[in-house]
């Protein structure tokens, strides 16, 4: 595994190349997602990057109408809105992300508890391009 | 550890004042901020000389976004001709006043000053609603919660669906504390929205009959508020009807040692508990039904005033969105987790009921000029306390013990004051 700060900035690399990571902490081997630099439990600094299966199940979510500029530049509006979440992974830990394949306009056909799958969104291109975590019913 | 927090002197208000709250575009920051602060002078009994005034903290979230202007401090000073004495701008987002209020009372409980003021401002009506949506969203965990695309009312919404889940609730439950709080409001002279719900109804139905358009046949007001046309989905299931709106104001308290209370007036408040904590984002939330951030503020405020849920008589919390009244009266022990939409649904919140919430119409009605917001709560408990609230005064109630409760972010801050009338 690359020797990478663990760091927002690398969790994002990581998405880049369609890589769901963590971090564990080499003493007590608590795992986060998403990273952080020193554990809860023992306070360890150490920490080591963790991959992630990238399955998990909805736990809660909103149908979002009225979006950051981010969103805006996707195409998102009042009346195109999106989907973002809470997703428990299967190892244990919970993370945000955008919905995909799912109806944000039929928030009533959006189940919590529903299986997913993760997806890596890229947008923009060469060194503009930014990937946006997703998942999408399993 | 400490057994017990307390301060090392007691700390009264002998002042309090907001300027009213809306939309103003001919008014800036400035104009609010001397609005409120001139009637905080003249809202003390016996006088106050300002020249007396030490030192000041005021709270503002995100001016610097909102209006391309930062280093607060130092021109509210000029501004309200306190230099060269300090002044000092917190920032706990939607709690930056709370936050000024706690300074300001750790001021003078160290013994270094004896008289100061606390307040807050923002000016967010100058921008789209798209952008003061972005000015919010600055509070966010961005680099996880921000980037997925949630928003303020994306938040609180994902904590509805959770709290709907867990508890069996709905939308229809949140349109109870959207009713209540729109019935408080038109007693509020202060208020941005001093309409009712049926109010706005009648307003509609008059509206289309003058231009000759279908006449809506709204039931009643939950009719009304299920209409998206009129109340169209923001964050589902947060619809417009669930969210405060976008705001300009500014308030003030003023603190003295409680020793020099009498001085100023007859009846002054005093502050008999405060208390603070910090949440997490989303991810790491350590329940979507609570805010742990609530937990630990409610924790050091009761521990220190000796006095447990049962004992508020009446609270003004931080009901930014419909579903964070409902949990903030949860956490702060007035009603079981699981129990608050059963409540509002009952009535009991209601200005008559055994557990008033948010008398002054809320932030949804009142209005949430975000750095204002914290100091402004505490004018409408130093209001009932003394019994100076007019026409929407609590009735048949001996009014001794008040409580604010002031969230910021999405829970990452929150504060609970307790106030008593002695």
């Amino acid at each position: 595994m690359p020797e990478r700060l663990i760091s927002p900035i690398s969790f994002h690399q990581f998405l880049n190349e369609e890589k769901l990571m963590g971090s564990k902490c080499k003493k007590c081997g608590k795992l986060y997602a998403p990273p952080r630099p020193i554990c809860l439990d023992c306070r360890g600094n150490e920490m080591e990057w963790a991959p992630l299966k990238g399955r998990g199940k909805l736990v809660t979510f909103a149908c979002i109408h009225v979006g950051p500029p981010w969103m805006i530049e996707q195409g998102y509006d009042r009346e195109h809105p999106y989907c973002s979440g809470v997703v428990e992974l299967e190892e244990g830990v919970k993370i945000d992300a955008r919905l995909e394949g799912v109806n944000a306009s039929k928030p009533e056909t959006i189940k919590l508890g529903m299986p997913l799958t993760v997806q890596f969104l890229h947008r923009g291109e060469g060194e503009k391009m930014q990937t946006f975590l997703a998942f999408k019913p399993a | 550890m400490k057994k017990q927090r307390k301060l090392g002197r007691g700390v009264a208000i002998v002042g309090a004042a907001m300027s009213k709250f809306g939309v103003f575009k001919e008014k800036d920051s400035r104009d609010l901020l001397v609005e409120a602060y001139t009637e905080m002078l003249s809202s003390v009994d016996k006088g106050i000389d300002p020249n007396d005034i030490e030192a000041m903290w005021v709270g503002n979230f995100s001016n610097d976004f909102y209006v391309h202007q930062g280093h607060w401090g130092p021109i509210v000073a000029d501004l309200l001709g306190h230099t060269p004495k300090p002044i000092t701008r917190t920032e706990g987002a939607c709690a930056s006043s709370a936050l000024a209020f706690r300074d300001a009372i750790f001021s003078i409980a160290s013994g270094f000053y004896d008289i100061v003021v606390a307040g807050g401002f923002e000016e967010m009506s100058k921008v789209t609603t798209e952008q003061a949506t972005e000015g919010l969203a600055l509070a966010l965990d961005r680099p996880f919660e921000g980037i997925v695309g949630f928003t303020f009312p994306g938040v609180f919404g994902a904590y509805a669906n959770a709290y709907f889940a867990k508890y069996g609730a709905n939308h229809e439950h949140l349109m109870n504390v959207t009713i209540k709080s729109h019935n408080n409001a038109p007693l509020n002279p202060k208020a941005q929205f001093q309409v009712s719900i049926r109010d706005i109804m009648n307003s509609r139905i008059e509206r289309a009959k003058q231009k000759g358009e279908p006449i809506p046949t709204w039931k009643d007001e939950k009719d009304f508020l299920r209409d998206p046309k009129v109340n169209p989905p923001v964050a589902w299931p947060m619809r417009l009807f669930d969210c405060c709106p976008i705001s300009d104001g500014a308030s003030f308290v003023l603190l003295v040692a409680e020793e020099l209370a009498k001085n100023f007036t007859d009846k002054p408040i005093h502050i008999i508990g405060i208390g603070q904590g910090s949440g997490r984002p989303l991810h790491t939330a350590s329940s979507l039904t609570s805010f742990e951030a609530n937990i630990n503020a409610d924790k050091e405020a009761y521990e220190m005033a000796g006095i447990t849920a049962k004992d508020v008589q009446f609270a003004e919390v931080h009901d930014c969105f419909s579903i964070a009244e409902i949990i903030h009266t949860e956490d702060l022990g007035f009603f079981k987790p699981g129990e608050a939409y059963k409540a509002v649904a009952e009535g009991a919140t209601r200005r008559d009921g055994p557990m008033p919430i948010n008398t002054s119409g809320g932030l949804k009605c009142k209005g949430h000029p975000v750095g204002a917001t914290g100091t402004a709560q505490m004018y409408e408990i130093f209001k009932q306390l003394r019994g100076e609230a007019g026409k929407r005064q609590i009735p048949n109630k001996n009014l001794r013990i008040g409580a604010t409760q002031n969230l910021g972010g999405t829970g990452g801050t929150c504060t609970f004051c307790i106030f008593e009338r002695r």
